[in-house]
């Protein structure tokens, strides 16, 4: 069930040092949303915070509310591993749990949840692995190791992980960015197709990603290196490519800096 | 004057003097050719010393066994100056894996968890000093753990024997049908269980933290808890260095000899009930007897040696076995 992020007053810490500073913005379902914006400017960390996953990094610690529907994640009798449930994650880098076959990766988040029965794995698999483009390249071979397919393969493979629990968000942190143009192109085909069933956001080095996948578009920057990350704008991603109204996003979607 | 500038600057007049004769051969500069023929040399030297010694036992042993008049795999006793010579290895043999088992099946759930405690749960203030004091067991040597277990381990386990007799003797193993103080396997399994704790402990702990964090977040991600992240990433992930911690941690079990020899009242029993004193390992039966031993009954127990060294470089081809047999799935594009 896709469902609406609401974010407001966001500020995120390593430490002492504040790395993104009092953002706000709304997520809508059924929808994807990019973030893109120079190297340093918090897009990742932000996208971090949004499933808890921010705070497992030593230091890390966050104030302020995001909203998924009406539930605050950092509510204070949130656990973070239930969040973690609900909104799923796909790396920069492909990580599919190296011992495992393929179908015990895919099945992995589901055993987590209690399931167990064989029948209904395999079913769930098989619909994951169909829902991320994958089945039929692997469909022989569900017990060899995750870590024997290409790297675009594993990164669908970790997909394919992340929708088989059904989560509510799909977050994607440069999802492409390790991968080759036809692994590239096969992964935004599928981002396409996801954004029926999630609520997608991802982060991307590549605007031309951006301007390819995404609906609504939000450009982060940072005042200068060390300062914290601020969301510049967030708007329709072809309002943002060829109107934006800030002058720095146009300076940056132009290549004048970043 | 000339001489302090050539001090001063020496790379450049020299180097082409220093190259013509080292390269008159074949490769690159003196440097490349030192090196190469250093660790060729370490090479040849290890093999050289591991054949010599694999001689040694060999050639010794085979003096002793060709006038054993007892089986020498399956006779109990050890009478290699009787005359006709009867010696045999069956309960240095069983003792001594008997021992290494106990030890192994007592410290590397421990030192796994040890480790894990160390590497995964402990903050970062309380962790150091935990491991330090871990790596600090592995430099008390034997003969104080030996001493330790002979005048504290074994009065407290009396204890404990008694304990276990009285409610576990169903299980035979704890079935205590000698009487007598705890200078048996059992105490001994537990006392090798200590002394290679800290061996297992520390290259476990090498090991878990060498886990990519990216393998850690994919299991995070997917809302497993702390232990179901450790289940999921970290310990297959350490599975094949673990097993190499245990297989070290073992080595030095089977090989061990002045804790052992401290703390058992050897004979020459065979038993499962751990706690009836008595029995013997290779090592310790060595240590006991060699001093006192003839030049045969030196060779009797160089034969005991090859035995054991056997059954070291079985074990370890074993690990190798197993880790190698893992290596598919061992994370390669981690």
């Amino acid at each position: 069930m896709a469902k609406r992020i609401d974010v407001s007053g966001l500020t995120a810490y390593y430490g002492s040092h504040r790395a993104i500073d009092d953002i706000s913005m709304t997520v809508e379902p059924r929808s994807v949303t990019a973030f893109i914006g120079p190297s340093g400017c918090g897009k990742s960390t932000f996208l971090r915070t949004l499933n808890r996953m921010h705070e497992v990094t030593p230091g890390g610690r966050v104030e302020g509310k995001v909203l998924l529907d009406d539930e605050n994640l950092y509510g204070a009798n949130v656990d973070p591993v239930a969040v973690r449930r609900t909104v799923g994650m796909v790396f920069q880098r492909p990580n599919p749990f190296p011992t495992m076959s393929i179908f015990d990766n895919v099945a992995a988040g589901l055993r987590l949840n209690g399931k167990v029965r064989k029948s209904e794995l395999a079913e769930v698999v098989e619909k994951s692995l169909k829902g991320a483009n994958l089945w039929n390249e692997v469909k022989d071979r569900l017990n060899k190791p995750g870590s024997g397919l290409s790297g675009g393969q594993q990164q669908r493979l970790c997909i394919a992980r992340a929708i088989a629990v059904e989560p509510d968000v799909l977050l994607m942190d440069e999802p492409c960015s390790a991968l080759d143009p036809i692994s590239t192109l096969a992964i935004e085909d599928l981002i396409g197709e996801l954004k029926e069933r999630f609520t997608i956001v991802i982060v991307t080095h590549n605007m031309q990603q951006a301007a390819r996948v995404s609906d609504r578009t939000a450009f982060f920057n940072l005042a200068a290196v060390g300062q914290p990350g601020k969301l510049i704008e967030i708007d329709e991603t072809e309002r943002i490519f060829a109107n934006p109204s800030v002058q720095a996003t146009e300076d940056y979607i132009s290549g004048r800096f970043g | 004057m000339a001489s302090t500038t050539s001090i001063d600057t020496p790379p450049p007049p020299r180097a082409p003097q220093a190259e013509p004769p080292s390269a008159s051969t074949s490769t690159g500069r003196a440097g490349d050719k030192i090196f190469s023929g250093l660790s060729k040399g370490s090479g040849i030297l290890l093999l050289v010393i591991m054949a010599s010694i694999a001689g040694f036992l060999a050639y010794r042993a085979a003096i002793a066994i060709s006038k054993d008049e007892g089986n020498f795999l399956t006779t109990f006793d050890w009478n290699p100056s009787a005359s006709p010579p009867v010696f045999g290895i069956a309960v240095l043999l069983f003792g001594t894996v008997v021992s290494s088992i106990i030890a192994m099946v007592i410290a590397v759930p421990i030192a796994v968890g040890i480790a894990l405690f160390i590497s995964h749960y402990a903050p970062r203030r309380l962790a150091a000093p935990v491991a330090y004091v871990v790596d600090l067991l592995a430099a008390v040597p034997s003969i104080i753990y030996g001493i330790w277990g002979a005048l504290v381990l074994v009065p407290y386990l009396d204890g404990l024997n008694s304990w276990l007799d009285q409610y576990f003797a169903w299980t035979y193993i704890f079935d205590q049908t000698q009487p007598g103080v705890a200078r048996n396997m059992l105490t001994v399994g537990i006392l090798l269980a200590i002394m290679i704790l800290p061996i297992v402990t520390s290259v476990s702990r090498e090991v878990f933290l060498q886990v990519p964090r990216m393998n850690e977040e994919a299991a995070l991600a997917l809302g497993a808890t702390r232990w179901e992240v450790i289940r999921l990433s970290v310990l297959p992930f350490g599975r094949s260095g673990v097993i190499s911690a245990s297989m070290l941690g073992l080595g030095r079990a089977l090989g061990e000899t002045m804790a052992v020899a401290t703390v058992l009242s050897p004979n020459y029993l065979i038993s499962l009930h751990l706690l009836d004193p008595g029995g013997g390992t290779f090592a310790q039966n060595i240590a006991a007897k060699f001093d006192e031993a003839d030049e045969f009954g030196r060779d009797a127990l160089i034969a005991s040696g090859l035995v054991l060294f056997v059954l070291t470089l079985l074990v370890n081809g074993a690990a190798r076995l197993i880790i190698a047999r893992r290596k598919e799935y061992s994370g390669a594009n981690a």
